[in-house]
């Protein structure tokens, strides 16, 4: 059973249809990657999501009931993108505060706060204030605050801007444990190369419309173009091949394009039977950053208002 | 509920423990307080400071068995205009030669300028000592005999009464209600302000601060908005009670430090003199009349009527505040404009007030105090004055639903602007979205 199913949701403000007509599903323990341009819809799903906003349209079925905000809102970890922290206000009391909100009891509260304040050396913290941490600790201090409840769904929006690549990775790591101890998490973010480092599963939002969905593996066999690459001990020969076409050049290297009907055999038996000592050979699948661009090239960067009339 | 508790709880704490709290509602009572202190003593130490030489040869002041110890009088000494400051006297009095009854040509001469009720005070000494010349020569009547006859008339009390139902008829207290109202009236008119703003703020550093959103995913806005307010509005109240209990405590601790001779001094100031210094001697009556009428106020009326108004007033408005919180983006400049709407009626009010309080009966007042916006300041103003008397059960009735029904209303109407405002960055909402965001559907 999934454990967020997503159906038909739109929603439409007077000048934008911020979300029209989004589907998928999301199963228990992945790490569901959100990703679109600026002003794709994004936060708006999200929101209806977390329960913030209400759909125009549509259901969203939350562990395999109809979402309901207010008894579900413990179940969800959110970490929005305008994301903060009262200033003046003690850092313990403050996780205290947020983790009551969310239904915890002041002594289960107290339990988890310590037991991630441990976890992330943070104890010496808890009579500070936010405006004392830096900018990377009151990120950190976020990241607890968002999981201290131990939702069942954790929706992290941009969660590593500010952080440097040490705490980067203790975040990481933190997220993989908890998809690994069950959790689902939906991950929002710009930064291609963390999605493929940290994704199972992804859509891909333009317009208010979901354009991509998959695993990132087969998103990525789904827009390749079987480009080789071929490593060779001697500088490569310029003699062409009815199997392939050269896509550049290097010194002791090629990058070559199977035409259709051809295999990758057919690319190999072609050097050697002209005598190269091949060193290397692998498929060069494209970089999600190369399929993001080039599905949503084209769109202006900034989205237009128009005139609704549904 | 219990999140709204939780919310509570946190406005409630932080701004209780907070600093500025804590020397303010120290502060604000010892400083009134001080005053206080202050203005007896610089009454008291201006009072016996005038030293008066009188060169009086026709007899005007004939005994100076009338001297005060505000201004001391000598007759005849062996000074003139020219060295009267060098004989240790402040200013010199001189009667003119020709006539005894001479109401003119009256001469006093000091370096500094006198003081209005010290000159007053001299000129109503003249005027008696010529008019007791007069009846002297002309009538025959000795001084003894006048100072007997006007002690007499003195005694005269006009006594206010009330025509009020069931043929009861209670003491009137016009100066009381007055005093009481305008004082009811302004302490709400800035308590509105002071809350009001500590509610926008708070809105607004929620906002700034990004921490919204965070919150808005584990609890409503409207929850959001109601414990804020329902929280400052706490504060408002610990702050209030500390105030009266501080007050009380300050005044009589600064009266028992003052002096018990220096008290007895100003107050024999005043007695001493039977018609000079009219002014004082009015006041004193009238501090005595008030003293006898102040239990004649319905307090009990009045603390109950303050209570309502003070938290529905406070809650009418704070929801207007917070709406314009969720609006505004960062900049005070933007709030500044947008409270301009909110805080016109607020002032509307304090000058109805001002024109109600004299005339509680008028239509103005009477239908001022049941418009939700003005009545927490104008019917404060008039309930002093008598219910049922001057406000009858029905307007109070009306006033205090209209009320409700009003604080019901701008909470409804701005917990939608919050909903949105709360949650848009980047730039402030113009009256027309907000307007948009209240009356829109779902």
């Amino acid at each position: 059973m999934a454990l967020l199913e997503i159906k038909h949701l739109k929603k439409y403000y007077a000048t934008q249809k911020a979300v029209d007509d989004i589907s998928f599903s999301i199963e228990p323990g992945t790490i569901f990657g959100l990703l679109g341009p600026n002003g794709a819809g994004k936060t708006t799903l999200l929101r209806m999501i977390t329960g913030i906003f209400y759909p125009d349209q549509g259901d969203i079925i939350f562990e395999g009931k109809k979402f309901d905000p207010e008894k579900d809102a413990f179940r969800i970890g959110y970490m929005p993108e305008e994301r903060g922290l009262y200033k003046k206000m003690k850092i313990g009391e403050q996780a205290l505060y947020l983790a009551q909100l969310k239904g915890m009891t002041r002594a289960a509260a107290m339990e988890q706060i310590k037991y991630w304040f441990n976890k992330f050396e943070m104890q010496t913290w808890w009579n500070k204030k936010i405006e004392d941490l830096s900018k990377g600790m009151q990120q950190k201090l976020q990241f607890v605050i968002t999981v201290l409840h131990q939702p069942s769904l954790i929706i992290l929006d941009e969660p590593f801007s500010g952080l440097d690549p040490v705490n980067s990775n203790l975040i990481k790591e933190e997220i993989f444990q908890l998809a690994k101890s069950g959790r689902t998490i939906i991950f929002s973010t710009h930064r291609m190369e963390q999605v493929e480092e940290i994704c199972d599963q992804i859509i891909l939002v333009n317009k208010g419309a979901k354009i991509l969905d998959g695993s990132v593996n087969a998103v990525k066999q789904q827009y390749k173009e079987n480009l080789f690459h071929i490593g060779m001990a001697s500088a490569p020969p310029v003699s062409e091949s009815p199997a392939f076409e050269i896509a550049q050049r290097g010194e002791f290297e090629l990058v070559v394009k199977i035409r259709t009907g051809y295999s990758t055999n057919d690319v190999l038996q072609h050097f050697i039977a002209q005598q190269i000592i091949v060193t290397e050979f692998h498929e060069m699948l494209p970089s999600l950053n190369t399929i993001f661009i080039r599905l949503v090239e084209g769109t202006a960067t900034a989205r237009q208002f128009q005139p609704i009339t549904a | 509920m219990n999140k709204i508790w939780l919310i509570i709880k946190r406005e409630y704490l932080t701004r209780v423990r907070n600093k500025t709290f804590l020397l303010s509602t120290f502060l604000t009572p010892l400083i009134f307080a001080g005053m206080i202190g202050i203005i007896v003593f610089i009454t008291v130490k201006n009072k016996d400071k005038e030293s008066v030489a009188v060169l009086d040869n026709s007899g005007v002041f004939k005994k100076d068995t009338d001297n005060v110890k505000s201004i001391k009088l000598t007759l005849n000494p062996a000074a003139d205009t020219s060295n009267f400051e060098k004989k240790g006297f402040t200013a010199i009095l001189i009667a003119p030669h020709t006539n005894i009854n001479q109401t003119d040509a009256w001469r006093l001469y000091s370096r500094k300028s006198f003081a209005v009720s010290a000159v007053g005070n001299l000129e109503d000494r003249v005027r008696k000592g010529i008019e007791d010349n007069m009846l002297l020569s002309q009538f025959r009547i000795s001084n003894t005999n006048i100072d007997s006859l006007r002690e007499a008339s003195r005694a005269v009390v006009m006594e206010e009464k009330r025509i009020g139902t069931n043929n009861q008829n209670k003491n009137g207290n016009s100066a009381v209600a007055y005093g009481v109202g305008y004082g009811a009236g302004f302490l709400i008119y800035i308590t509105l302000f002071i809350y009001g703003a500590m509610v926008m703020r708070g809105v607004m550093e929620e906002k700034t601060n990004r921490i919204a959103e965070v919150i808005i995913s584990s609890v409503k806005p409207f929850q959001l908005m109601m414990g804020k307010i329902i929280g400052v509005g706490a504060v408002g109240l610990t702050q209030f009670l500390l105030w009266i209990v501080l007050i009380t405590v300050f005044s009589s601790v600064i009266g028992a430090l003052i002096p018990h001779d220096v008290l007895l001094q100003a107050s024999e100031a005043n007695k001493s003199m039977p018609v000079g210094n009219m002014q004082g001697n009015e006041a004193l009556m009238g501090l005595a009349k008030a003293s006898n009428e102040l239990s004649s106020v319905n307090w009990l009326l009045v603390a109950g009527c303050f209570i309502f108004y003070f938290l529905f007033g406070y809650l009418f408005y704070a929801a207007l505040f917070a709406a314009v919180g969720s609006s505004v983006n960062e900049d005070p400049q933007d709030a500044q404009s947008l409270m301009f709407p909110i805080t016109m009626p607020i002032i509307l009010a304090i000058v109805i007030m001002v024109n109600a309080i004299t005339h509680p009966d008028s239509s103005l007042a009477t239908w001022s105090s049941m418009i939700p916006f003005f009545s927490p300041i104008v019917m404060m103003a008039r309930i002093p004055f008598g219910v049922p008397g001057t406000v009858p059960y029905w307007q109070l009735g009306l006033s205090m639903f209209l009320l409700v029904l009003g604080f019901l209303g701008t909470t409804w109407l701005s917990a939608k602007i919050y909903r949105t405002g709360i949650l848009l960055y980047g730039k402030k909402a113009t009256w027309k979205e907000m307007w948009k965001w209240a009356f829109r559907k779902s």
